[in-house]
């Protein structure tokens, strides 16, 4: 079976070639079936080779395809590796984008370019399949890039208005940064090791570089550049939010199984390198701290249905960066696979509420949807859960605590983290059944048209269960202790250490947790159900109002960034419209034009001035011939 | 026979000088067939009797008999030799006649300081048809061949565009009016 | 016979050449001018001539008779396209066919 790995990347590549080149010449049947089909068959595949995995146990599978090219000793090759992490996010990414796959082809359903819309789908799936199944860096950058390149063409899905356009540009602008140092970091480890194979470089860098070596260091920093870019991170994380303008099975996509998560699966693949770089750990851990609480609070400001799910995503991915920050690898990709699941189960609740309402995304114009939309209602209370971590039950709880209990319990943890996940914690769960009261709840605004079908329904109620029973894989150790995911992935990511003082109060951090998760819930419903009187009584302060206004605009980094980069490029491109450096070369097609214009003048038409011409060419080369 | 060179060259010359400034183009066609037979005159003092005849036949007689032809079907007046008259200004042919000058006068200078090779000790120049004959199926088979296949394009072609459709205008000559502009605009 | 010096008539030639090259410089009228060529031709068959009545070779007179079967062909042709231009234009000046021009 292991020959069948290169599949899972190549179906759906395969999948958007033939959409792109049949396009709209074949039924939307059939482009449903190609769509859906190629990765659902690498779905199948993955479960497949998935079980077998788990059976046999090898350290990791490795299919070499073909070499792609051999330059000067560099010679990488399409390779596939598959081990127990790229394992996870295969996982990930095939199931969930199988689940989005059909849910779009209700979504879609409408849209007269619906074969474009699978084509982009299908590619998006495949770079992203390509990155987490890499051999090396190269291939990894391939699929890095094809993911941004599809980003921009699905943001932009919808491109006659300009808008759209603009979200689209902003996201491939913006994450071109990161790329920019990532391939500088590509540059600087082939330089150091000579080649870019993920398992070379992670055996020989133990032995190169001692903890700390400045190269490590600078390498560390600019793959997590990269990292951030992708993962919308502070302080590149401004294009997310925008990207909400692409339709909403592709921000489901983008934030659910891949895109964002880019970047973690980045961190977590080369954790040898950052191992090597306590302050790259650091700027890590610190950055998804800083981006948690930042995108936290900008997310309980939004009206924006989508903004909301948007800024929680970027809070979230902290979270993992957080984990991640501390060596917590599995802690953080196990966040990465339930958020994977109750992420995607939010956008695609939300682009139902916003189907069924005709394209409205505004919250204040949602309300008493639960009598409604049933199995949306539902569904979407299971993902708000696991979002706020609700105690016990659901999967986001499970995953969340582990990466609060780590930041103090680890050896690499600190205070001010673990205060930090622990207020973002609080404001999540506040911004989360926010979404929950303003949308179900309260009186009907908007009349319901569109009711979802099986087509919708059935991602949902998958998705639900995911979410739900996800968390029982990884449960903490006094409290039923199973380790199913760590042991998975231990072989791959080291464990972090723990320091022993912390293991008694465990009980009473969960119990902190909690009190928080439900705390926030209870404030949610305080103010947006009981007594929607509060909320007024904020408005009425000036202060409130303008701290309202800085978080609704994402703490004004747009305003910010447009200010020190956007506009001083504008203004130096406006003094220099006329470049002074292709002046040279617009003389030169000036002289050009110029000469032809002269020349063009002697062809007159008039015969006979020819002649004379011809007469005067004779005349000129017998006196050379005649001087000479 | 030196004489006989000499009066036909001259008149020959005249003749031509002749054509070049008659206004009328039957005038200048009638001058044209003396300049022709002056040559003709030439090519017998020359030892080339055979083309002489030929001279006769096919330049004073089929060509400018031709172009006879097409003068009488254009139906000209006597405005068109006004026209002529006015378009030969002195200011116009001075420019290409010195140019011309200038031509001959390097033509004759190369003649003058060329060393002409003695002619190859030959009982007489004189060349029959006989021997021009053989040589022309002999080694010159494949000129004539080729010569044959160009007077048959010369026939296609002539007759191609001498058709005189009413509604089909030739591809040269289509669109005058858009053409004009778009010149006129570069 | 042989008196005649080759260079007299290679001077014949050129001056007949030369007329014909004059006239076709300063005539419009596109008839004067395919006359003109005409000229030019037959002094270039002169030439030919004049060498091989030298040399008492039959050569020059093989190249007259292809010279006269090309000038043949090409007043047939001539002849034709001035009928056109005629047809089409309603004159003979030649300037009034310069739609190709620059």
């Amino acid at each position: 079976m292991e020959e069948l790995l290169w599949l899972i990347p190549a179906l759906p590549f395969a999948g958007a070639l033939l959409l792109v080149l049949l396009g709209n010449r074949i039924s939307r049947a059939l482009v449903s079936a190609i769509g859906v089909g190629s990765v659902g068959i690498s779905a199948a595949i993955t479960l497949v080779l998935g079980i077998e995995y788990l059976t046999s146990r090898p350290s990791f599978i490795r299919q070499e395809v073909w070499q792609w090219f051999d330059v000067a000793g560099f010679s990488p090759s399409i390779a596939f590796h598959l081990d127990a992490l790229s394992m996870v996010f295969i996982f990930v990414i095939t199931f969930v984008g199988f689940l989005i796959h059909i849910y779009s082809t209700e979504y879609m359903a409408e849209d007269k370019d619906y074969a474009r819309f699978f084509a982009c789908m299908n590619l998006f799936v495949g770079s992203m399949l390509m990155l987490v199944m890499a051999d090396n860096l190269l291939l990894l950058y391939l699929g890095w890039e094809g993911v941004g390149l599809c980003s921009y063409l699905l943001i932009g899905f919808w491109y006659k208005e300009p808008a759209n356009g603009y979200a689209a540009r902003k996201a491939f602008i913006i994450t071109r940064v990161g790329d920019t140092a990532i391939a500088i970091g590509l540059f600087m480890l082939f330089q150091q090791f000579g080649t870019l194979h993920i398992q070379s470089i992670s055996t020989e860098a133990v032995q190169v570089w001692t903890i700390g070596n400045e190269t490590a260091v600078i390498i560390a920093f600019l793959l997590l550049g990269g990292a951030v870019g992708k993962s919308g991170q502070l302080p590149l994380q401004t294009w997310l939010p925008d990207a909400m303008a692409g339709p909403t099975p592709v921000s489901a996509l983008i934030h659910a199984a891949t895109m964002v998560t880019a970047g973690v699966y980045l961190i977590a693949r080369m954790h040898v390198v950052f191992e090597l770089a306590p302050a790259a750990m650091m700027a890590v851990a610190v950055i998804g701290a800083i981006t948690l609480l930042i995108a936290g609070f900008a997310a309980l400001t939004q009206y924006d249905i989508k903004r909301v799910l948007a800024y929680s995503t970027i809070s979230q991915v902290g979270y993992m960066f957080l984990a991640l920050g501390v060596g917590a690898w599995s802690a953080g990709v196990f966040h990465f696979m339930i958020h994977g699941f109750f992420k995607a189960l939010l956008f695609l609740c939300a682009g139902a509420i916003i189907l069924a309402l005709h394209h409205e995304q505004d919250m204040r114009k949602m309300g008493g949807l639960s009598k409604k939309l049933p199995v949306v209602f539902y569904t979407f209370l299971i993902g708000a859960a696991s979002l706020a971590a609700f105690p016990l039950v659901s999967a986001g709880f499970y995953s969340k605590d582990q990466i609060l209990w780590l930041q103090l319990a680890g050896e690499n943890g600190n205070i001010w983290l673990y205060l930090a996940g622990l207020l973002g914690a609080f404001i999540t769960s506040i911004y989360t059944f926010r979404m929950v009261f303003l949308t179900f709840y309260g009186e009907e605004k908007t009349h319901v048209g569109h009711k979802p079908t099986w087509a919708i329904t059935v991602p949902l109620i998958v998705l639900a269960v995911l979410s739900f029973a996800g968390g029982f894989i990884e449960l903490p150790h006094n409290f039923g202790h199973v380790v199913l995911f760590s042991d998975f992935l231990a072989p791959i990511l080291p464990a972090v250490s723990i320091v022993p003082d912390f293991t008694q109060y465990e009980w009473m951090l969960q119990l902190l947790a909690a009190v928080i998760s439900l705390g926030g819930i209870f404030i949610a419903y305080l103010f947006y159900y009981k007594k929607p009187e509060l909320i007024d009584s904020i408005h009425r302060s000036e202060f409130a109002m303008a701290v309202h206004r800085f978080w609704h605009s994402g703490w004004g980094f747009d305003q910010l960034y447009d200010a020190l980069f956007v506009r001083p490029y504008v203004y130096l491109s406006k003094v220099n419209k006329s470049d002074f450096i292709d002046s040279f070369y617009t003389f030169l097609a000036d002289a050009t034009q110029g000469l032809h214009d002269l020349f063009s003048r002697s062809q007159t038409g008039i015969m006979r001035n020819y002649v004379a011409g011809i007469v005067v060419g004779a005349i000129m080369i017998l006196t050379i011939s005649l001087l000479l | 026979m030196e004489l006989t060179f000499y009066i036909a060259a001259a008149v020959a010359v005249l003749a031509t000088i002749m054509v070049i400034t008659r206004y009328n183009m039957i005038h200048a066609l009638l001058y044209l067939v003396v300049s022709f037979l002056a040559v003709a005159v030439v090519f017998l003092t020359m030892g080339a009797p055979f083309m002489a005849a030929l001279e006769v036949i096919v330049y004073a007689g089929a060509i400018v008999v031709l172009i006879i032809f097409v003068i009488m079907m254009l139906s000209l007046t006597r405005e068109d030799v006004e026209q002529e008259k006015a378009w030969l200004q002195p200011k116009l042919w001075m420019g290409p006649a010195l140019l011309s000058f200038v031509l001959l006068a390097e033509l004759v200078y190369l003649l003058v300081i060329a060393e002409m090779p003695a002619a190859p000790a030959v009982a007489g120049s004189y060349v029959d048809a006989r021997a021009v004959g053989l040589a022309l199926y002999g080694p010159y088979v494949l000129g004539v061949q080729l010569s044959g296949i160009l007077l048959m394009a010369g026939i296609v072609g002539a007759y191609h565009l001498g058709r005189q459709k009413k509604k089909v205008i030739h591809r040269f000559l289509q669109e005058k009016e858009p053409q004009k502009e778009r010149s006129a605009a570069i | 016979m042989t008196t005649i010096p080759m260079e007299t008539g290679l001077l014949l030639a050129g001056v007949l050449f030369m007329l014909g090259l004059i006239s076709v410089m300063i005539r419009r009228n596109i008839i004067f001018m395919l006359i003109s060529v005409e000229i030019m031709l037959n002094a270039a068959g002169l030439a030919f001539i004049v060498a091989g009545s030298h040399w008492a070779q039959p050569d020059g007179q093989i190249m007259f008779i292809f010279i006269l079967t090309m000038a043949a062909a090409e007043v047939s042709v001539g002849l034709a396209l001035i009928l056109q231009i005629h047809h089409q234009l309603k004159t003979l000046n030649s300037d009034a066919a310069n739609f190709m021009r620059g």
